[in-house]
């Protein structure tokens, strides 16, 4: 099945099972490798992207579904070679440790913060609500503190809407 | 590689004319369920797509009731105004289904279809006696939710069918309702117990209250024996009625989750708050 999606902001066209995972399309047919596959089961958010809009689990979506669709990875966080607000707030706060889930949720958290989902409320207000919308990128090297510091940092350096 | 035949129909007509031709077709919303370890299940022979279809997407709220679409996702139930002011359990329940990822996915139509025994709105659809539309190519007919489920995954739908809504009249200001998930951990985790309940009541003393839980049987159920015992009690000790009840009326299961012990403990535990003062 012939399917021409927008990756990053470029038109790509795929001929693929239908039933293939966006994932899989993603790192094996357009080389993006920066997406991970984690547990493959959609229970760690290592393969976050956004999609339409949304952040979903790339593991979980059938790129049958993809056609005429957006789609956001990590390599396309950063704009003209600048790093994403996230990804220098993950960067300067430490926010990484082994690295498997860091795609993940520097996609996840830039879509938090660009969509103001944790803006206007105190700080202790804001790090619960990180934690809950980040509650879907598990991290094993238990870095949690060090992540949400940054996805703090990064909303508000990047201000309200 | 061609794969599985795939049709992404432009309305319901068209979706209910493709199931009732391929009824052996794989029905794909969000993929939340169908999708895990999709690489290493059986290719399904075609997908019928029904993710983002106009006509399952849709919140319809009167002063009555709130009918919501199949095709609405649990992060557009948890954000919906009205559904968070006036059908508190299903927004509180959508809120903690996986996590943002999945809840961006998930459909009710999806928790509806699957009709897993953990499925965590299904309680909710059964404390708010909710009542469904499906339609076929044969029409349109309604369900009530409370007949819906008949065993392990099974349900009342027949296999041209598609489901097409969920109507909820709003509890009136005399129902106080809950809903409560126990599991490992908050978000992701697959519920060990999760349970409803719509209270009516006169000052204090219950008179009428439909309660369900999720995770203690094959299916989500509702509670008669305790839903019976609290009838009439006040308050306070509806919570005792409650929990004696429910000890002989539910039979868990140790799985790799949690034990049938500890089930017990926790769904007595849920059905006693929803009765308390609070």
């Amino acid at each position: 099945m012939k399917i021409a999606l927008e990756v990053n902001g470029a038109q790509r066209t795929v001929e693929v099972s239908p039933w293939k995972r966006l994932l899989d399309v993603l790192r094996d047919e357009l080389r993006l490798t920066g997406t991970k596959e984690g547990c493959g089961e959609g229970e760690c958010g290592a393969c976050t992207v956004e999609l339409d809009g949304e952040a979903v689990n790339s593991c979980l979506v059938a790129i049958g579904q993809c056609d005429a669709r957006r789609v956001v990875t990590v390599e396309g966080l950063a704009r003209d070679g600048v790093l994403h607000a996230v990804q220098r707030a993950l960067i300067a706060c430490g926010g990484a440790q082994c690295g498997i889930c860091t795609p993940g949720i520097a996609v996840c958290a830039a879509h938090v913060v660009d969509r103001h989902l944790v803006d206007g409320v105190d700080d202790a207000t804001a790090r619960a609500r990180v934690r809950e919308l980040l509650a879907g990128n598990i991290c094993r090297c238990t870095g949690y503190q060090l992540i949400v510091d940054a996805v703090i940092a990064a909303a508000r350096d990047v201000g309200p809407a | 590689m061609t794969g599985p035949v795939y049709l992404r129909p432009r309305d319901l007509d068209e979706a209910v004319a493709a199931r009732a031709e391929y009824p052996g077709w794989m029905v794909l919303a969000g993929g939340t369920d169908l999708m895990v370890n999709a690489n290493h299940r059986a290719v399904p022979p075609g997908i019928l797509d029904l993710w983002r279809l106009a006509a399952l997407c849709f919140v319809r709220v009167t002063d009555e009731e709130i009918a919501i679409g199949a095709g609405t996702t649990w992060r557009e139930v948890e954000t919906h105004p009205a559904i968070r002011a006036r059908l508190r359990p299903l927004a509180a329940a959508a809120r903690e289904i996986g996590a943002l990822q999945i809840q961006a996915r998930g459909t009710l139509g999806g928790n509806v279809g699957t009709s897993s025994p953990v499925g965590d709105s299904l309680p909710v659809l059964l404390a708010l006696d909710a009542e469904l539309e499906v339609a076929s190519v044969r029409g349109r007919r309604r369900a009530a939710y409370r007949e819906w489920c008949t065993g392990y995954r099974t349900t009342r739908l027949a296999p041209d069918e598609l489901i097409v809504s969920a109507t909820i009249r709003v509890p009136g200001p005399a129902t106080r309702t809950a809903w409560r998930k126990v599991g490992t951990r908050r978000a992701q985790s697959i519920s060990k117990v999760m349970g409803a309940a719509a209270i009516t009541l006169d000052g204090d003393v219950v008179i009428d209250a439909r309660v369900a839980l999720g995770a203690v049987a094959e299916r989500p159920i509702r509670i008669a024996a305790v839903e019976a015992a609290v009838r009439g009690q006040r308050l306070p000790q509806a919570a005792d009625a409650a929990r004696a009840a429910l000890r002989t009326a539910i039979r868990p299961i140790d799985d790799v989750r949690s034990t049938a012990d500890y089930r017990r403990e926790v769904a007595e535990n849920l059905v006693a708050r929803f009765f308390s003062v609070s």
